[in-house]
């Protein structure tokens, strides 16, 4: 269905020092993929949470940044990897305010409404990937379930 | 690790205006000197030799609020509140205004002003701030 990935980067998750990292390379690929300040502000926020989950509950991991196409489309993917603990209950997991880590429990259900798609795939004992595609468009993406 | 240079940001100044203590964040922060800036902001709010009139937190030159700095700007206001102290959020990009909505982090409770002259004018105004502008 896509033309084959170009792989642009895969960043290391460790530190704090690497999350800031993390966020001024997804602007910069975001800005040069033409995406739109808002759409570049909510695609950067999500990268945020995922990458700081990746951190805090996945014990660190990487990203792996791609420029998939379909079709004349164009996106940015991110993929978030860890080899942590896994999600037990991803329902639970993806509910608003639901938190193990002492945050807010609105990052995974955040980022998830911010980007066009998610996937998230867990298994527990072995780690957890979440991958988010956003596309270039001209106008707000619709959202399923969007008021 | 990384391989990148290991800069070691420096902790974010918190400036005395008058009896206002002004903190102007800018580009990106990392968690840890979110998490010192709570503390430096409290510990100033608790010595100053003069009653704090309020906090002012200019947000206009930070390009992304996630989740975790948004809780971080809601503790602040909350730990001065505890020290009869208000805080407002000055200059929110309005890109970053409608992230933190879908993200589902609309920081009720949280004081707002479009830029620091309109903060700074509102902590003036409050009846309970001593002296004026």
């Amino acid at each position: 269905m896509h033309a084959p990935l170009t792989p642009t980067a895969r960043l290391p998750i460790g530190s704090d020092a690497d999350l800031a990292w993390l966020r001024q390379h997804v602007r910069q690929c975001a800005a040069d993929l033409g995406f739109g300040l808002v759409q570049q502000t909510k695609l950067v926020t999500a990268a945020s949470e995922l990458a700081r989950n990746t951190l805090v509950h996945g014990g660190g991991g990487h990203v792996e940044i791609t420029t998939p196409t379909d079709g004349a489309r164009r996106g940015l993917r991110l993929s978030f990897v860890d080899s942590g603990p896994g999600i037990r209950d991803v329902d639970l997991a993806l509910t608003d305010g639901y938190t193990t880590g002492g945050g807010l429990g609105m990052g995974l259900s955040g980022a998830k409404r911010l980007v066009q798609d998610f996937v998230l795939d867990t298994r527990p004992g072995l780690g957890t990937t979440v991958t988010i595609t956003e596309w270039v468009s001209g106008f707000p993406a619709p959202r399923p379930g969007a008021r | 690790m990384t391989d990148f240079p290991a800069v070691h940001p420096e902790p974010v100044p918190v400036l005395a205006l008058g009896d206002i203590l002004l903190v102007t964040l800018r580009g990106d922060l990392y968690d840890g000197a979110a998490e010192q800036l709570q503390y430096d902001i409290t510990q100033r709010i608790a010595n100053s030799p003069v009653p704090v009139g309020g906090v002012v937190i200019d947000l206009s030159g930070v390009e992304i609020v996630d989740s975790f700095l948004g809780r971080i700007l809601a503790e602040i206001a909350a730990s001065a509140r505890l020290l009869a102290t208000r805080t407002i959020l000055a200059g929110m990009r309005p890109a970053v205004a409608i992230t933190l909505v879908e993200l589902g982090l609309t920081l009720p409770g949280l004081a707002t002003a479009l830029d620091v002259d309109r903060a700074l004018a509102m902590l003036h105004r409050a009846p309970s701030v001593e002296g004026g502008a």
